[in-house]
């Protein structure tokens, strides 16, 4: 049953098929400005997938549940979202990709509380889906220009710090919780005296009873300024400015400004507008800005239901922020090499080709917005330094936190066996050697000038986290007959 | 002290055979390749001198180790480096940088703090070798 | 100078594999493909062979231990312009890639304007330049004598000479050099300059082509554009071979090559005419004796271009 094009028919009082109210639209041509989404829906049993894609296309734009008269006072075919496509997802029966085009019109431009409300604001609770999930969206040139991008993007932050042809170390402090400022920033002094480049803060020390924020700053740039004059190179920590208001957040990042840091952080919890004005105040402050993904696995991870951390990393870029916790694969959090890949060439490439086996279905021009530094932390180790290299390339951020700061010689010891074991890994790539087949020698012939690394290689050589990953690409690179 | 900037520089000081392939590495991605020295290694110094100019379109390291030797014979007490610059799209920046020579010693750099309203202090980072003139520091 | 025997004889090595080294370095594909395109040259393809022998037997003597020291491969081509000179300098890098002689075995192709400055101190860099762009390859220097003019004074190729004799010498594993240039000049300038003949190896002499090779050359480059003669062109042509040898600035293979491009030119001309008819594929390759006889070597009468 096609959509009814008869005014009178259509507009009639009652209830009527999505379909027939004119949002399956399988002739349809997405035109280069409209702003595409790509759902997974399993619709309920005995749901239509053509009327289950037209009903998402209908509650993230101009529908309502029965027919209202009151459309007939705009142009409502160019405002109704159109899903153009749906095909079933290989090897998950029962579950479908809908493709669904949005005119730009739909959206305020530079504003991504308003791209996430029109699209995910409605329709994840709709009934008739027993899950719907966002996998992946393409954001037209047109769109992509109204955003700022990242303040700084990978390239500068490399100028200004002078950290050329490796990927940068950083280390959260730990404990998580409990330190006082003083001791705290022992941590971040040994760290970034050891060899790190940067410290971190965690993504819940904000302003606790055990250490106030302002004591925190104080010590924690004292230990960058020391640690900076004893090695001649540039260091940082993450100063976490995440706050109750913004008004909190601006007066915390004024201080960490009037400190001399060159970085701030963010958690992803502060929300899609604070991240924004956060990304302005850095740019305009000269900041580089890290953001922690706090609480996004509770909707990322389920291949079933949610937001895919794809689209995530999307926003962020659009929104403005220059580090991004993307995952690691080798560590202790979720990641599959496939999707993590998908995510690190989302935020890192000036322009991204469908690619389904990492998961990216859509080409992605991203119009010359700045690059995001995408960040691996989470169990990783010294031991695991050739598969980090292989898997996430140079342009990314390492962190070891329980592998610096539970080093057996202390914490210094620890960064200078990550520091070491990166450096001649990478060294040896260069050279043409294969890493990933000769890594563990590679680190065992470093270790014999390097006492450090012997110590972390004999504590940690062993560990590894081998879980079946929850979220995989639903593409497997199959052998192409020649 | 040891200055630890550049790629390599937690790692043995670079044999001439390591310097070879990291340099043969850059030419391989197409990467021009410049020769810098200075007596003055504060970590905002972003401008070394420049030792000749940069090589562009070399297919072997062979002239760019000469460069290298030439500085470290004309300079012996400053620090020189191998800057690879990659002027594709995307990038237009240094992608590999590492230090190549080192005065005979390096004396390091002080904290010099201002203590300003509250708990707050500014920072600077003095090196102890630029507190003498020009070509007299190392 | 004698060799050395390094390796006791009871630990020598397993007996060398000429045919296996040969096979393996891809030599011969190098030495076919210039059978190929390189018609005549009979001598210079002989002595190309016979430094490839010698380059490989000194490989396989290296495996054993036995070393005459790192052999001298600088060379200097003499001939009339378009006598292959310059394809054989290609060649040579890649055969002495394949040997292992050579880091990267390109060319970089100069003449003095690329190597000698214009005022004090802009030579040496400019050489310089030069030679780091060449390392791991061939630098071919086109007319070389021009590189010494002792009757000016003020000229800077003094230098260039000075530069390229330190190269020569001492970075033999780095660069192959090979000059270029008419026989008689270049006798001249090795003789007034003794430091840069004692580094030159391999002196090889390029001989004027016959005309029955002029014509083969002609018709390699016809079938690679895809032209053929007509039977009639082919007398043609070798009246015009004959004739224009005779002229003025005679270059070999060059002057066959302009003289099939006029030649071109004239048949699209004469199809254009008659291009109210239709034309078949025939018609589109067939080159003409019309289209070679109205060229003024032929002699005033034909409205000749000069050509």
């Amino acid at each position: 049953m096609g959509t009814i094009r008869d005014a009178r028919t259509r507009y009639r009082a009652g209830v009527m098929k999505y379909a027939q109210m004119g949002y399956w639209e399988p002739d349809y041509q997405p035109k280069d400005t409209d702003v595409l989404a790509l759902f997974r829906i399993t619709p309920q049993d005995g749901v239509d997938p053509q009327e289950a894609a037209a009903a998402v296309a209908g509650e993230s734009s101009t529908a309502t549940w029965t027919v209202v008269w009151t459309d007939r006072l705009t142009a409502c075919e160019w405002y109704r979202a159109k899903a153009y496509r749906v095909d079933p997802v290989p090897g998950a029966p029962g579950q479908f990709f809908a493709y669904i085009a949005y005119d730009l019109d739909l959206f305020e431009p530079g504003s991504i509380a308003n791209l996430t409300a029109s699209i995910i604001g409605n329709v994840f609770g709709f009934k008739p889906l027993k899950a719907l999930r966002l996998e992946d969206m393409r954001l037209p040139v047109a769109y992509v220009k109204t955003f700022d991008g990242p303040p700084t993007g990978i390239v500068v932050e490399r100028e200004r710090l002078d950290k050329f042809g490796r990927p940068l170390l950083g280390a959260t402090v730990k404990p998580k919780l409990g330190l006082s400022g003083k001791n705290y920033g022992r941590v971040v002094y040994e760290a970034l005296k050891g060899g790190l480049d940067f410290t971190k803060d965690d993504e819940n020390i904000n302003s606790q009873p055990f250490m106030h924020w302002r004591d925190r700053f104080g010590f924690a740039m004292e230990a960058v300024n020391r640690a900076q004059a004893a090695s001649g190179e540039l260091k940082g920590h993450y100063l976490n400015v995440t706050a109750a208001t913004m008004e909190d957040m601006y007066e915390r990042a004024e201080f960490a400004r009037e400190l001399g840091s060159v970085i701030v952080m963010i958690d992803l919890v502060i929300g899609y507008t604070a991240i924004q004005s956060m990304s302005k105040w850095c740019r305009r402050n000269d900041m580089i800005l890290h953001l922690h993904r706090a609480g996004h696995s509770t909707y990322t991870r389920q291949k079933s239901h949610g937001v895919s951390f794809r689209v995530i990393s999307k926003w962020m870029r659009l929104a403005g922020v220059d580090h991004i916790h993307a995952g690691t694969v080798v560590g202790k959090l979720e990641g599959d090499p496939n999707s993590v890949q998908g995510f690190y060439n989302v935020l890192r490439e000036p322009r991204n080709e469908v690619d389904l086996p990492r998961g990216l279905f859509f080409a992605q021009d991203w119009a010359g917005l700045r690059k995001v530094m995408p960040v691996a932390s989470g169990g990783i180790h010294a031991g695991q330094m050739h598969q980090l290299l292989t898997y996430l390339g140079e342009d990314v951020v390492l962190q070891f936190g329980g592998g610096t700061i539970g080093h057996p010689m202390g914490i210094a010891a620890g960064a200078t066996a990550n520091r070491v074991a990166l450096e001649a890994m990478v060294l040896a790539r260069n050279e043409g050697r294969d890493i990933w087949n000769e890594g563990p020698q590679i680190l065992a012939a470093a270790a014999r000038t390097c006492p450090p690394l012997k110590a972390a290689l004999d504590t940690w050589g062993e560990v590894t986290f081998d879980y079946a990953s929850t979220d995989t690409p639903d593409f497997v690179p199959t052998a192409t007959p020649a | 002290m040891r200055l630890t900037q550049g790629t390599f520089s937690f790692l043995p000081d670079l044999t001439e055979a390591q310097v070879r392939a990291q340099v043969e590495y850059a030419l391989g991605k197409g990467w021009a390749i410049s020769v810098e020295y200075t007596d003055d290694p504060h970590p905002r110094n972003t401008y070394w001198e420049m030792f000749g100019q940069p090589m562009f379109d070399l297919k072997d390291a062979a002239g760019v180790l000469q460069e290298i030797d030439s500085c470290r014979q004309t300079f012996p007490n400053h620090y020189a480096k191998v800057n690879a610059f990659d002027s594709t799209h995307g990038f237009e920046t240094v992608r590999l940088s590492f230090i190549v020579h080192r005065p005979k010693d390096e004396p390091g750099f002080g904290l010099v703090r201002e203590e300003r309203a509250g708990r707050a202090i500014g920072y600077t980072t003095r090196s102890y070798a630029a507190e003498r003139p020009e070509g007299q520091r190392y | 100078m004698t060799a050395r025997l390094e390796a006791p004889l009871d630990t020598a090595p397993a007996p060398a594999d000429l045919e296996a080294l040969y096979r393996d370095s891809r030599v011969g594909e190098v030495l076919d493909s210039l059978e190929r395109e390189l018609v005549g040259l009979v001598p210079v393809k002989t002595r190309i062979r016979q430094i490839a022998a010698l380059l490989l037997v000194d490989r396989l003597r290296a495996g054993h231990g036995l070393s005459a020291g790192a052999p001298t491969l600088h060379m200097c081509f003499t001939g009339n312009p378009g006598t292959g000179k310059t394809t054989l300098a290609l060649r040579m890098a890649e055969i002495l890639h394949h040997l292992g002689y050579l880091r990267k075995g390109h060319l970089v192709a100069v003449t003095r304007d690329d190597l000698v400055g214009q005022f004090i101190g802009h030579t040496a860099p400019k050489t310089k330049e030069v030679l780091k762009r060449a390392m791991g390859g061939v630098l071919f220097i086109d007319e070389a004598y021009y590189l010494y003019r002792p009757e000016n004074e003020r000229d800077y190729g003094q230098e260039t000479i000075e530069i390229l004799l330190q190269v020569m010498e001492n970075q033999r594993d780095d660069l192959v050099v090979i000059l270029a240039g008419y026989k008689d000049r270049m006798e001249r300038f090795f003789q007034c300059n003794p430091g840069m003949a004692s580094r030159i190896a391999h002196h090889i002499d390029f001989p004027d082509y016959a005309d029955a090779e002029l014509l083969a050359i002609a018709r390699l480059m016809l079938a690679r554009m895809q032209y053929a003669l007509s039977p009639a062109a082919e007398q043609a042509l070798a009246e015009y071979v004959a004739l224009r040898r005779q002229r003025p600035h005679f270059a070999n293979a060059r002057s066959i090559r302009n003289a099939l491009d006029r030649a071109r030119l004239r048949q699209a001309n004469r199809l254009f005419e008659r291009r109210a008819a239709l034309l078949s594929r025939e018609d589109l390759m067939t080159i003409e004796a019309e289209d070679l006889r109205a060229s003024s070597v032929f002699g005033a009468a034909s409205g000749g271009d000069g050509t």
